[in-house]
């Protein structure tokens, strides 16, 4: 019963939808209130019966009720707690159902802000949103319902993928998809400012926090899903240049690209055709990203879904919003009038330039990812794109842009002056030389590592460049530097944050240059160099889990005779699958990982070993931590808080505050 | 077509029983600047049976025959080029990770030279003509409701 509950709420929250997608949009065009006012109520009750519906298949998972298909095909109820819970968007259905939950999420908060905002664009804005929320709704109601029932239900269930059983599928998607869908807002927002033809600088600043969190997540999303690759797939790499990894790497360069224009936008007035072909961009690739994952039409290791039907139907959606949301961009970029005047070396210049790298590593990206499957359709040639060509294309994109960082953040608005940036920047640029000399000379080659580095702390050092002049401007006392420092406006901070962030990532991809790596067969007793460390084998152990029989070993790390760490490696058989994961062994010594696999058992007992030591490597994800950070301080930010229109609530009779600045 | 690909994820699936063990101990040449040059070319090399992995990458039995092609060829005394010309003649440059510059491949390649070129013609068009336009944009009179928050904005003063 609980079951048909949660299925009828999701037909309920498309027929809600229905409505939304003609009431408000109706009333906004024809400048009535009350039917713009059925916006936000309609957008919180979608929220709740979709939440309804996820709530109701996780309910089955939980009690592990084998009479609905999905269930069956993705649980057993062996599985430990946290695998039931999310083993529920650990398939295609599941996913989705997750996928329209963040839509309506979405919906919902900015239905909550909705006072704060114009009532049409607000009303508009929403009625967008559950233009998409039901298109996606149809397609699960159509194509993947996942409350289906069976009518033999059996005894027990096929389980999850085990390379699914993991803690990643509990962190990884539900963050990815907050970065995906809530870009999906950053998308209505420009379509409703489009139909009303009422596009400035005030829309950027309602818009750009909706932006900033979905890139968060999104930075985080990626990052996390990165690094669960790394422990579990097993041969060390954390980015593959997989078209599903491209598929989300080309949101987030868009939504990168974005978020700097719109700062443009809110400040200067300036770029709007711009910004608003972004926003729609930003969100078509989510799309497109969508469509290529469970279409299928590309293969990957990550596809689970590869159904035609589903594929064309999630083409039909992506034709028609990205369809229509260009049309109705074509339709009034006429009538768009450009804004703020800038000099070419400015603040604004330096976004423009950044927008220009970012747009162009995105198209390279997009092809590389498309072409193959493009000249294949044309010539019938086969081609393949692989790492090797994202590599060389992409660095040489990217070093312009990290060479940039820290000299667009010391211009000035309007007119800059890009000799004092380089002055201003020459702590930093001393900084690099040192760390460049100091890790040539202690780690040495490859040399475009150390280079790589350099420009990492160059980075690092030139984000706070800015900050650090304003905190000491009045001086050197401590007292009056952490007032300074505390009166700063906190999207400054924010801003200084994500970019060293940005530097830590490169430092940590920069480092893997340095890395060590063995493959031995090893017996228990045997030891291997590698890099500082001694591994030494001490014994290999069987053990039962709940679900499955592992292999493991007990490896021990020394350096000069000290043990620094024990790690066991393991492989796991899960009986239900008939199949095998590697669990990675992983040890943090410093910043810097072991990581040791051990692939296969040999007749003579022998183990197959392949173990790194990859110095710094844990950098490349804290850095997406500070990217996360940094977007969290400047959302805090007074000026940029959501729909901050608010007036300040105090007592009668008092003066108001003096603004921060 | 479609059978095609579904031959090749049930081959994957089946070599794969989820992660990839790539290069074995076995395999390793004893010459290390050989072995170092054996591994830069398996990470061009595509595991023609498996979803974008490099032979680096894969277990599957293919990609460990592969790797030892590259190896006997190396230790025949093949410059890396001639490796890959043999792999390519034998398997199709399907299996270059890195397609190489031809008619076919121009656009791929050209790609982000094409969008920067574009990219700054646009910049520098939008500029130039901004540039002329000197008048400041007369900004747009604020509609009624605009009006009406403003005034509340002043009077919370």
């Amino acid at each position: 019963m609980i079951v048909e509950t949660g299925h009828y709420a999701l037909v309920l929250a498309f027929a809600l939808c229905l409505v939304q997608m003609v009431v408000p949009l109706w009333g906004s065009l024809t400048g009535d209130r009350t039917l713009m006012a059925v916006a936000a109520p309609v957008s919180l009750m979608q929220f709740a019966l979709v939440a309804l519906s996820f709530a109701a298949l996780t309910y089955a998972y939980l009690v592990s009720d084998f009479s609905v298909l999905n269930v069956i095909e993705n649980s057993h109820s062996q599985k430990p707690l946290i695998y039931k819970i999310s083993g529920v968007w650990g398939n295609h259905e599941g996913s989705m159902l997750l996928w329209v939950l963040t839509l309506s999420l979405f919906g919902a908060l900015v239905a909550l802000r909705a006072k704060r905002m114009p009532e049409d664009l607000a009303a508009t804005a929403l009625s967008i949103q559950s233009w998409v929320l039901g298109a996606f709704l149809l397609f699960i109601l159509l194509t993947s319902n996942p409350f289906a029932r069976v009518g033999a239900p059996p005894m027990e269930g096929r389980d999850l993928n085990p390379l699914l059983q993991d803690p990643g599928l509990a962190i990884h998607p539900p963050l990815l998809y907050l970065g995906y869908v809530g870009l999906s807002i950053t998308f209505s927002f420009a379509a409703a400012a489009l139909i009303h033809g009422r596009i400035d600088a005030q829309w950027a600043r309602w818009v750009r926090p909706w932006t900033l969190i979905a890139w968060m997540f999104l930075t985080v999303g990626i990052s996390m899903g990165s690094y669960w690759a790394y422990y579990t797939l097993g041969w060390g790499g954390f980015w593959f240049w997989d078209p599903v990894e491209n598929a989300s790497l080309m949101p987030w360069l868009a939504a990168t690209a974005l978020l700097h224009s719109a700062l443009v936008m809110e400040k200067r007035d300036a770029l709007k055709i711009w910004t608003i072909l972004l926003a729609i961009l930003a969100f078509s690739l989510s799309l497109l990203g969508a469509f290529l994952v469970r279409s299928g039409v590309l293969t990957s290791v990550h596809s689970f879904a590869n159904d035609p039907q589903r594929g064309v139907f999630i083409l039909a959606i992506l034709v028609f919003f990205i369809g229509g949301s260009l049309s109705l961009f074509a339709f009034r970029v006429q009538s768009l009038k450009q804004g703020g005047i800038f000099a070419p070396i400015s603040r604004e210049g330096a976004l423009v330039f950044n927008n220009l790298l970012l747009t162009t590593s995105c198209a390279t990206v997009f092809v590389g990812t498309l072409y193959p499957l493009a000249l294949e359709a044309v010539t019938g040639d086969k081609i393949s794109v692989g790492p090797p060509f994202f590599n060389l294309t992409f660095a040489p994109l990217f070093v312009p842009l990290f060479l940039a960082i820290p000299i667009g953040q010391l211009l000035a608005w309007k007119r800059g002056d890009i000799l004092g940036a380089v002055q201003r920047l020459a702590f930093a640029v001393g900084m690099a030389v040192v760390a460049g000399l100091i890790l040539a000379f202690a780690r040495g080659e490859p040399v475009l590592s150390v280079l790589f580095a350099g420009l990492a702390v160059y980075v690092i050092v030139g984000a706070f460049i800015e900050t650090w002049g304003r905190m000491t401007a009045g001086g050197y006392s401590p007292a009056l530097m952490w007032r300074r420092a505390i009166g700063l406006p906190l999207s400054q901070w924010g801003a200084a944050i994500a970019h060293a962030g940005a530097g830590v990532t490169l430092f940590g991809l920069a480092a893997t240059g340095w890395g060590v790596e063995r493959i031995v067969g090893m017996k228990p007793g045997d030891n291997v160099n590698l890099g500082p460390y001694t591994v030494t084998l001490e014994d290999v152990e069987r053990r039962k889990g709940p679900n499955y029989v592992e292999t493991a070993a007990h490896m021990t790390i020394r350096e000069g005779g000290v043990v620094v760490g024990k790690l066991d490696p393991s492989r796991k058989f899960y009986a239900h699958r008939s199949m095998t994961t590697t669990e990675a062994g992983l040890r943090t010594i410093e910043l810097g990982q072991v990581h040791i696999v051990i692939p296969e058992q040999n007749s003579d007992g022998s183990l197959d070993v392949r173990l790194y030591w990859k110095p710094y490597v844990t950098l490349i994800w804290i850095g997406s931590i500070f990217m996360f950070l940094g977007g969290g301080v400047s959302l805090a930010d007074r000026r940029l808080r959501i729909g901050y229109a608010r007036r300040p609530r105090q007592p009668k009779g008092q003066p108001a505050p003096a603004p921060a600045e | 077509m479609k059978k095609l690909w579904l031959v090749l994820v049930l081959l994957c699936l089946s070599f794969a029983p989820g992660p990839a063990f790539a290069v074995q101990p076995g395999e390793i040449l004893s010459d290390p600047a050989l072995e170092k040059r054996a591994r830069e070319l398996s990470v061009e090399l595509r595991c023609l049976v498996c979803q974008n992995q490099s032979i680096d990458d894969s277990n599957a039995p293919l990609a460990r025959d592969l790797r030892l092609v590259v190896r006997e060829r190396l230790v025949a005394g093949d410059t890396n080029d001639e490796v890959m010309r043999y792999v390519v003649d034998r398997y199709g440059e399907f299996i270059l990770l890195r397609p190489p510059l031809r008619l076919g491949t121009l656009l791929l390649w050209i790609t982000p030279l094409v969008v920067l070129a574009a990219g700054l013609a646009w910049i520098m068009v939008a500029w130039r003509r901004r540039s002329r336009v000197t008048v400041e944009a007369k900004a747009a009179p604020l509609t009624d409701a605009e009006r009406k928050a403003l005034e509340n904005l002043l009077e919370g003063r």
